[in-house]
């Protein structure tokens, strides 16, 4: 076979058996080549509507391709073949521009009834708020007062290659979104500062986070399960580090979730103000300040508290935290406004953001001796 | 070096090719107050009015009712606590409503906030009018005060019939900075 | 198609008007069409080696999963001035250089209506560069928000190195509106007597309407790069909801532009392909009415399509249904440019040159990117597709197995009457299969890993996606390799070592670039020809 012939051999097959493949690849009901049913009926629809579209671009390459391969080898110099001389055929371009615009037309009916129905927000069972921010996930359920951080549970050491992956590397939150399955949820997005953008595949929702606007969205999940994604917006360093996880549970096993998180918030609140009334050592504060640092300010300021120079400020030998106590506390509390650095008082509790504070006075070499406890940043916090 | 054109008929294009150019950069620009306007009327980007609107005793439509949710939040780097006294209030389209804002400043500085709202569905914005409302204006606080603002609004009659319920955010940003200029541009002014 | 009579004379102005000057000076000041062709494309050579080194960091870095080589922040940055490269420094300059070569030669002109400004359109796109790269090595390092600047990453959150970057985009903004304007009034006004508009080649007919194309919208590139300078540092609120502004309009505003650039990238090249296709194929092109319309029906449907980029950003309905079936539409002029484009081959004589393999491969990738576009226009599923792996394929496909084959095609349908010697044929071949092969091994595993569910511009990457990125890798660097191999066969043909080459170079080609000597006289046309 010369060249030609087999070239166009080789794309023929490819092309008669990439559906095929795409298909069998699927069991899993993850598909490492195409996308997935997903486990709601809209995402369903979109498989079918994207395995539609695929099917008649797959058509019309095989078609158009064909013809051309045919002629490449049909109508070679060196056949011997003299060429034709003419060039225009007006029927000819008419035909081929209606025919493509049907064409067109009948992939636009199912396309539009789709859209329609994903866009149709209306009479929710529950709606969930969603924030994003650099770079996590903020999940409140608008009926209740459960709302809580998201953030990469993927341990910084498989990152860097000391320990292996894991099976969800990557795809791992420490406090998944939990939804029940069988009833419309709605979801508000949002962001606290740059744009993000929220996508689960599996429920084929893919809506921007847009600071200072909301945007809406909704799904019904038909199965039980644990559904991950990803955030679908460069917002930044960590874009890559900010997964989705929703667990959906059956309805009776999401209300025992719910009641017992709503009984959490009343537990959590009677331990904090039984430690407001402790005082820690200084073994214990150096202990969890450093756990809670890694797992939140590192990301920006560096394990070793020297931070990304031009972009992320250095502690080590920092003003604040060698001299200015009240700004320290001040700035951890509450954020500093047109920076990344945000008001930690709404994702740690006073203890932590204690802990946190004493480690970075004394960490790195930095050595005020300073101890600062759980109630003297609860006095700070309250203005006094 | 040959020149075997004459360089009129060049000016003549030349110059209406700059001058398109310069449209174009005025267009670019023109997007802006278009995009406003667009959006104004279609309430495509669930942006409400900026300015009072006064009430007219308009016809109540006591047929049906709207549900509107209220929901708050606040920025990165703005501390203030903030919350919505009511949570969910069923109005009337045509009737004048009342609703609160809680807000609390615990930091050590005073902090100028600035609310912006959204509303989802976006369209549904075109309906909300606010004859008062504190994110018409920024609103300063001391280190460590507390304040109620008050929102007041009526839903437009028109609203479609289909239009049962719609989400209010108003989202706090810290303008401090920004008031500060513009505090000390106006002292310059007047001296 | 064009013919030209026998009032062509060979230049002999050389001898005793005067000499070509030598140096650095002749190439510092140069106002000839022919010097500042070569320029531009020597510079957009060297910055596709630039840009495809940052691509070859990228690629390092997803060669497996986890953060081996480089951190998330540098990664950013790399992604971001690929694209910028890509784009502004390799493509469009590529395309100027083919314009500067080949119109004045193909309309019977003796050089560009506006020499002068040619050279300053040329010479300030390495200063805008340069700023641009420096801006990499500064403390908080160089752009890291992607090539589309999405606000308030890039006025907010971003470092210093934003004003360097406005300042590189207005330049290199006003170097491509200058071009564009030379390319204008050059063809309104310095076509050959006799050469009516239906009768010029279909290079400078997309050229034409490229040109256009930069003109109405290169300017609002401009004033969106400055609304974000002066969000960033002078206190407006342009994109800035507590100002009172929107961060959606930035997006709007910019595809705007956006999506006319992505046409003004690839109406040149299809203009490159009805040259070369006609040639081999000993026949002339099909439909030659039907493509000078389709192509200023693309342009004219590039205007309406912008929010395509956009469609979770959370339009209402209406306007998704708009965008979705505008865009739909693109497809139908651009269907008629490849079935116009086959049926010149059929029934034709062809042989199968290096060129003519180029123009091919084009047809074939660029129409798959064009199908796999196609799917990107329906809403509901691009919700899917959006900010994945699957429209990074998508836009490579048109991109570089589009544009930059399309730009190689140019370079070796052309070098012999540059050059007046024939390349290296064993290094051409070489170079087309390697760069055949790898540029497919990188981009088309890109579709799956998109479909699977692997979003872009990240650093790092589930485990599920790593046999693939492996496999993308490895094509990655065979394809960037496969360059070194045009390189080397450049510098060849630059020091005219080889088979000297006839006038008319190709047994079909037609044209009036061909009926001068190869190499071209430093001065052509300096009396027009009559076209009958």
């Amino acid at each position: 076979m010369n060249l030609l012939t087999k070239m166009f051999v080789t794309l023929v097959t490819l092309f008669i058996t990439l559906p095929a493949l795409a298909q069998s690849a699927e069991s899993e009901g993850r598909s490492d080549l195409n996308l997935r049913t997903g486990v709601t009926d809209i995402s369903s629809q979109v498989y079918d509507l994207h395995m539609l579209m695929f099917m008649v671009c797959v058509g019309i390459a095989v078609v158009v391709f064909g013809v051309m391969f045919v002629s490449m080898y049909l109508h070679r110099k060196s056949r011997g073949v003299k060429p034709a001389n003419f060039h225009e055929s007006v029927k000819v371009e008419i035909a081929w521009t209606v025919v493509p615009f049907i064409i067109l037309i009948l992939m636009a009916f199912p396309a539009a009834k789709t859209l329609i129905a994903m866009e149709d927000t209306s009479e929710a069972d529950m709606t969930v708020l969603v924030t994003g921010s650099q770079w996590k996930w903020h999940y409140k359920y608008m009926d209740s007062d459960v709302e809580f951080y998201s953030s990469l549970a993927t341990q910084q050491e498989q990152i860097k290659n000391k320990f292996a992956k894991g099976e969800n590397y990557l795809l791992e939150v420490d406090r998944p979104l939990v939804v029940p399955t069988g009833q419309k949820i709605r979801f508000l997005i949002t962001s606290d500062d740059v744009i993000h953008s929220w996508w689960v595949p599996d429920f084929a929702i893919k809506k921007d986070a847009n600071p200072g606007f909301i945007n809406e969205a909704w799904t019904n999940v038909n199965e039980p399960g644990v559904y991950r994604g990803q955030c679908a917006e460069l917002c930044g360093k960590d874009h890559g580090f900010m997964p989705i996880v929703v667990v959906a549970k059956t309805p009776e096993e999401y209300k025992e979730w719910k009641a017992e998180k709503i009984a959490a918030i009343e537990t959590a609140k009677a331990e904090e103000a039984r430690l407001l009334a402790m005082n820690m050592s200084m073994d214990e504060l150096m202990v969890s300040g450093k756990k809670v640092y890694l797992a939140k300010c590192a990301a920006c300021h560096m394990p070793n508290g020297e931070g990304l120079p031009g972009v992320f400020p250095a502690i080590k030998g920092s003003a604040l935290a060698l001299n200015d106590r009240p700004g320290h506390i001040d700035i951890l509390l509450n954020g500093r406004t047109g920076t990344a650095m945000q008001a930690f008082s709404k994702q740690l509790t006073l203890s932590e953001i204690a802990a946190v504070i004493t480690y970075q006075r004394n960490a790195w070499g930095n050595n005020t001796g300073d101890i600062v406890q759980a109630s003297e940043v609860h006095t700070y916090a309250n203005g006094k | 070096m040959n020149q075997s054109t004459s360089n009129n008929p060049n000016t003549k294009l030349v110059t209406k090719l700059v001058v398109i150019v310069f449209g174009m950069f005025t267009f670019g620009f023109a997007l802006v107050p278009l995009y406003d306007v667009f959006c104004d009327i279609t309430g495509i980007n669930g942006k409400t009015n900026e300015t009072a609107v006064v009430y007219e005793a308009t016809d109540i439509d006591r047929s049906r009712l709207v549900t509107i949710d209220f929901i708050t939040k606040t920025t990165t780097g703005m501390p203030w606590a903030f919350e919505a006294k009511t949570k969910q209030i069923q109005v009337h389209p045509g009737e004048l409503n009342q609703v609160e804002f809680y807000v609390r400043n615990p930091a050590f500085r005073d902090i100028v906030g600035q609310a912006i709202p959204s509303v989802s569905p976006g369209t549904a914005a075109l309906y909300l009018n606010k004859t008062e409302c504190f994110c018409f204006n920024n609103q300063p606080l001391l280190a460590g005060a507390e304040a109620t603002m008050p929102m007041q609004f009526y839903v437009d009659p028109q609203i479609p019939e289909d239009v049962t319920y719609f989400t209010v955010q108003y989202t706090l940003y810290d303008v401090s900075a920004a008031a500060q200029k513009v505090a000390e541009a106006q002292a310059e002014a007047s001296e | 198609m064009s013919t030209a009579t026998d009032t062509i004379h060979h230049d002999e102005h050389d001898d005793h008007h005067h000499h070509i000057p030598k140096g650095i000076k002749r190439w510092l000041f140069t106002t000839n069409h022919k010097d500042i062709g070569s320029l531009y494309l020597w510079f957009s050579f060297i910055m596709f080696l630039t840009g495809g080194a940052m691509a070859m960091v990228i690629r390092a870095e997803l060669f497996q999963p986890g953060l081996q080589i480089v951190d998330p922040n540098f990664f950013n940055q790399m992604t971001t001035v690929h694209g910028l490269i890509m784009v502004f420094g390799a493509v469009m300059p590529a395309f100027t250089g083919l314009a500067n070569w080949l119109i004045p030669m193909m309309i019977g002109a003796p050089d560009m209506a506006l020499p002068r400004m040619n050279n300053w359109s040329f010479w300030i796109l390495p200063f805008a560069f340069l700023i641009l790269l420096s801006s990499l090595f500064l403390e908080g390092g160089g752009p890291a928000f992607g090539w589309t600047f999405y606000a308030p990453l890039s006025t907010t959150y971003s470092s210093d190195s934003t004003a360097l970057f406005v300042f590189s985009v207005h330049i290199m903004g006003i170097s491509s509106i200058m071009g564009a304007i030379n390319v204008i009034v050059t063809i309104w006004n310095m076509r050959a007597p006799g050469m009516t508009w239906m009768k010029m080649p279909m290079f400078v007919w997309t050229w034409l309407i490229t040109a256009f194309l930069l003109i109405a919208v290169m300017p609002v590139l401009a004033g969106v790069v400055t609304m974000v300078l002066t969000d960033k540092y002078f206190g407006t609120s342009f994109f800035n909801a507590a100002g009172g502004g929107d961060p959606v309009m930035f997006q709007h505003i910019f595809w705007f532009f956006g999506h006319p650039e992505v046409y003004i990238m690839i109406l040149p090249a299809f203009g490159i392909i009805s040259h070369i296709i006609p040639t081999f194929a000993r026949k002339p092109l099909f439909g030659y009415a039907s493509m000078v319309y389709a192509t200023a029906s693309i342009a004219l449907l590039s205007f309406i399509v912008w929010a395509h980029h956009m469609f979770t950003t959370g339009m209402p309905v209406a306007a998704e249904m708009f965008f979705m079936f505008a865009t739909m539409l693109i497809s139908v002029p651009t269907g008629v440019k490849v079935f116009n484009w086959v049926a010149t081959m059929w029934r034709g004589s062809m042989t199968f040159e290096i060129p003519m393999l180029f123009a091919i491969a084009f047809v074939v990738l660029f129409t798959i990117g064009g199908l796999s576009g196609l799917m990107l226009a329906i809403t509901p599923v691009d919700f899917q597709y959006h900010d994945t792996y699957f429209v990074v394929a998508h836009f490579h496909y048109v991109l570089v197995t589009g544009a930059v084959f399309s730009i190689m095609a140019a370079a070796y349908y052309w070098l012999p009457k540059w050059t007046g010697v024939m390349y290296d044929n064993t290094l051409a071949k070489w170079h087309f299969w390697a760069s055949l092969v790898s540029v497919n091994v990188l981009f088309f595993p890109m579709h799956f890993v998109g479909l699977a569910g692997m979003p872009r511009r990240i650093p790092d990457y589930a485990l599920q996606f790593a046999d693939f990125n492996k496999w993308i890798s490895i094509g990655g660097f065979a394809f960037g390799l496969s360059q070194l191999i045009f390189l080397a066969l450049l510098i060849k043909a630059c020091r005219k070592q080889g088979e000297p080459a006839s006038d008319q170079v190709w047994d079909g080609a037609e044209g009036l670039e061909w009926e001068i000597p190869s190499p071209a006289p430093y001065h052509t046309f300096e009396t027009p020809p009559v076209i009958k």
